[in-house]
């Protein structure tokens, strides 16, 4: 019996790739984040340092946080865009009253507005059944208005980034150089420029990113989110209450983002009516490009993070190429549209 | 008469891939007849009216109207070619008036207007809106919307379901001067009453194929029923059950027990009992009721009247969760209402234990893995492609759906037609689970659109016509034709009574003359 006859035909190597793509859809996330640093390195020799890789994380923080309010809300088949509006506020509010009040007071009445407008958007899309598109926009709006209503009435009072907040924010902590092993390896370390050093945001950040992570993967609630995405109708005969889980969710999503806009004010230290409004639509393309869909059921927030490093490290590189603002905005435009088209077709099998 | 027939349809088949939907239906309407067009769930009724009506194409099969052969591709086709359907759906766009609705379709007014009066509607203001009339208007409207263009042929479907009982005399006496007045009517209803009062021949369909042409005269539904049922009619045996899969000992107290249930127009005045370790089987055609009476005891629907005792004590459910907490679990008809098609089989199954508030924390995962896997064998459910629930086969679906209870360890289960569209093995295995479950002193309702199942499976047999609990026989009495004709919502031995058909109160004795 000759060999040829049991060996499976061989599988073209495009298709074996693609397979494996499907199969971890990380992988091609991370080349293309590889990708683009590379280019970084080319067109800029040395830009790849230490202080870059710290300003990079430390930029990439908050809007990872925020992505991560979109990837849950994605997941089941809705979007929160009140969370710029909620972050601002947060941070707004921290910076003018901490000028007057104790930090504990100041932080409670810096998360009010995020739980009560959580609390209003779940309602809202959980037991009216408002689109949470509109919903999450209504809020957002009404929020924003009750921002420079505030504004007026503080305006006298000033405001101040309180030092904590801008240690989180901007603050690196160097490592004691007796952790590194051999003197060998510090010397590299040393001479290559990759710093031994990590952004203190990242003591806020790591704990919760797992948290997301494990809720996700290994709770009823994450489970939930899936499901409810998935087949509304399946989760209710199962026995799940719709308005529960949304209302939890969005008042989690709420809450995330107020703490992200604590963070963000420790790292822009300029409180503004439209701080962390910005960040709102690159958080919904960051979870997207990370693989997560936006009809519901599908996605996970390991991507959402490389997603929300990849359009950092975008903005620098467009940055740093002067060209005007314009012509910059355009092509981070079309980059994410190619880049979460490609991404599906590669991700989806059939 | 030796007329030539309005519409021929010969010889007409559909596939939808392997499944063949029609294999070989003929229908043959002469001008001047109301033809009935019968056959039981499933036979192609609904698949032939569709090919007639242009909503889809037949794959073989020759189509003459008035003698030309006619190639129907659309609905619009249909409606050129003098041939006009009114469906059991209501077909008025819900948020225009009446008059727009007919300017849409190029309705006349008058003629309409007319129509209308004559069915029984005197005081219709054509300018309100479709939404905010009552169905069983509405279906009127469709029919007086349809006969205002005069079309050759008229294909009724289940015309006067939902209809009050005025209304519906008013509707058979327009379609039975219809039909005197050289136009032709199909008719398609559940109902031998109307059919006898009504019709002039019937075209019997069985499993895709018209198996016969029969005239209406006294008696005759004898032989409909049995053309339904063709060669199956062999009364099947009991098959002898071995100890674990018989009935466990009846015990005091009925496990749940209805009473009067009522659900709007749909269900009324339902009574009977579930009780421990027994199989209760749900024989009904489609849209009599049962639909509402599996989502009332499911907590999906609350229902308008009547009561629900589980063990005894009276519930009222507002929400599934309530009936689960009852040990009442729901297993729908339609696989994809039941599960998240992205998610694993192991989501799937586990999917209940998270739905209470106290339990979304962490995952106990080896409890919930031991409780799945068990589920899993049990069922032997082929977990090969069990990262989602879509790549596996519609048995195994089936499976998981039901697993997902067995897991959960519920008290009562209702299983509407699980068998529906899945392998002969797998139905088996379903049979048998179902068995073993009442041995294990759990209940089951089972509702099946298969009648040959139920002598399989059921310790008892529920019947329901009209949304009514027309009868209930031991197992030993189910066989086919008996539920067959009880289906039909004909009384016990009718063999005996023929005065059925012979109705005297039929309103075409006391027909009219046509309205020009």
């Amino acid at each position: 019996m000759s060999t040829s006859a049991i060996t499976p035909p061989p599988v073209p190597l495009g298709r074996r790739v693609k397979r494996f793509m499907a199969d971890r859809p990380l992988v091609p996330l991370l080349i293309l984040l590889v990708v683009l640093v590379v280019i970084l390195q080319i067109l800029r020799p040395g830009i790849v340092n230490e202080r870059w890789i710290a300003n990079t994380i430390k930029f990439a923080i908050p809007l990872a946080i925020l992505a991560g309010c979109q990837t849950m809300t994605m997941l089941t088949g809705g979007i929160d865009l009140s969370v710029g509006t909620v972050a601002t506020m947060s941070a707004f509010i921290m910076a003018t009253q901490i000028v007057n009040q104790d930090p504990a007071v100041a932080f409670l009445l810096a998360m009010m507005p995020a739980v009560l407008i959580g609390l209003v958007n779940g309602i809202g899309v959980g037991v009216f059944r408002v689109h949470p598109l509109i919903m999450t926009l209504g809020t957002s709006l009404i929020g924003t208005g009750c921002l420079q209503v505030y504004q007026r009435t503080v305006i006298a009072s000033g405001a101040k980034i309180p030092d904590f907040l801008a240690w989180l924010g901007t603050g690196v902590t160097r490592l004691p150089e007796a952790w590194v092993p051999s003197e060998p390896a510090r010397q590299w370390l040393a001479d290559t420029g990759i710093g031994f050093a990590f952004p203190n945001a990242l003591l806020l950040y790591v704990p919760v990113a797992a948290l997301i992570v494990f809720t996700l993967a290994r709770t009823g609630f994450g489970r939930l989110l899936y499901a409810v995405g998935d087949n509304e109708h399946a989760t209710r005969l199962s026995g799940v209450r719709y308005w529960q889980v949304i209302t939890a969710l969005y008042i989690t999503s709420s809450v995330l983002a107020g703490i992200t806009g604590l963070l963000y004010i420790g790292l822009i230290k300029a409180p503004s009516l439209s701080l962390a409004e910005p960040l709102v639509l690159p958080s919904v393309a960051a979870a997207v490009i990370g693989g997560t869909s936006i009809f519901g059921g599908r996605g996970g927030y390991t991507g959402t993070v490389v997603g929300a490093l990849i359009l950092t490290v975008l903005t620098t590189l467009l940055t740093i190429l002067q060209m005007p603002e314009g012509a910059r905005r355009m092509l981070f435009g079309l980059i994410v549209l190619f880049v979460t088209a490609a991404y599906l077709r590669i991700v989806e099998e059939r | 008469m030796t007329t030539s027939p309005l519409l021929d349809a010969t010889g007409v088949a559909k596939n939808y891939g392997a499944v063949a939907a029609l294999r070989n239906a003929s229908l043959s309407v002469l001008p001047g007849e109301v033809h009935a067009l019968m056959g039981a769930n499933g036979a192609g009724k609904s698949t032939l009216v569709k090919i007639l009506t242009g909503a889809i194409s037949a794959n073989a099969g020759r189509i003459l109207i008035k003698g030309e052969a006619r190639d129907i591709r659309s609905p619009a086709a249909a409606r050129r070619a003098g041939l006009l359907p009114v469906y059991q759906e209501p077909s008025l766009i819900p948020d225009l008036d009446v008059l727009s609705n007919l300017r849409l379709t190029g309705t006349p007014v008058e003629p309409f207007r007319a129509w209308v009066r004559e069915l029984g509607i005197p005081d219709l203001d054509i300018r309100d809106t479709a939404r905010d009339i009552p169905l069983a208007v509405l279906r009127v409207l469709d029919l007086a919307r349809a006969l205002a263009v005069e079309p050759d042929v008229l294909l009724l479907d289940e015309m006067t379901a939902a209809l009050p009982a005025n209304l519906a005399e008013k509707v058979l006496e327009v379609v039975r001067r219809q039909g005197d007045s050289g136009r032709a009517v199909i008719f398609i209803s559940h109902r031998f009453v109307e059919i006898a009062a009504l019709c002039d021949r019937a075209t019997v369909l069985r499993d895709g194929e018209t198996v016969g042409v029969v005239d209406i005269v006294p008696g005759v539904e004898e032989k409909i029923v049995e053309l339904m049922l063709g060669t199956r009619i062999v009364k099947t045996h009991i098959a002898a059950r071995t100890a674990e899969q018989k009935a466990a000992p009846a015990p005091a107290r009925p496990r749940i027990a209805v009473r009067d249930l009522r659900v709007g127009t749909k269900l009324a005045d339902v009574s009977f009992d579930l009780a421990d370790g027994e199989v209760a089987g749900v024989v009904a055609l489609e849209g009599q009721g049962q639909d509402e009476l599996f989502a009332a005891l499911a907590g999906s629907i609350r229902p308008s009247g009547g009561t629900i005792e589980v063990d005894g004590q009276p519930v009222k459910f507002s929400h599934p969760i309530d009936a689960i907490r009852a040990g009442i679990a729901y297993v729908p008809g339609d696989r994809s209402e039941a599960l998240a098609m992205q998610r694993s089989v192991r989501e799937n199954i586990a999917l209940p234990f998270s739905a209470a508030l106290r339990n979304w924390g962490p995952i106990p995962i080896r409890r919930e893995r031991a409780k799945v896997l068990s589920a899993i064998e049990r069922l032997q459910i082929d977990t090969r492609a069990q990262g989602e629930v879509q790549r596996l086969s519609g048995g195994n679906q089936q499976k998981v759906t039901i697993a997902r209870w067995i897991a959960a360890d519920a008290r009562t289960i209702l299983c509407f037609d699980p068998t529906r569209g899945i392998d002969v093995g797998t139905k088996q295995e379903i049979y048998k689970l179902l068995r073993e479950l009442a041995g294990n002193g759990k209940s089951v309702l089972f509702y099946t659109s298969e009648l040959e199942e139920v002598q399989r499976v059921c310790d008892r047999v529920i019947v329901i016509f009209g949304g009514r609990v027309v009868d209930i026989f031991t197992v030993e009495e189910a066989d086919e034709p008996a539920l067959m004709r009880a289906a039909y919502g004909l009384p016990r031995g009718a063999e005996a009574d023929i005065g059925i058909l012979a109705d005297p109160s039929s309103p075409s004795a006391t027909a009219p003359e046509p309205t020009p």
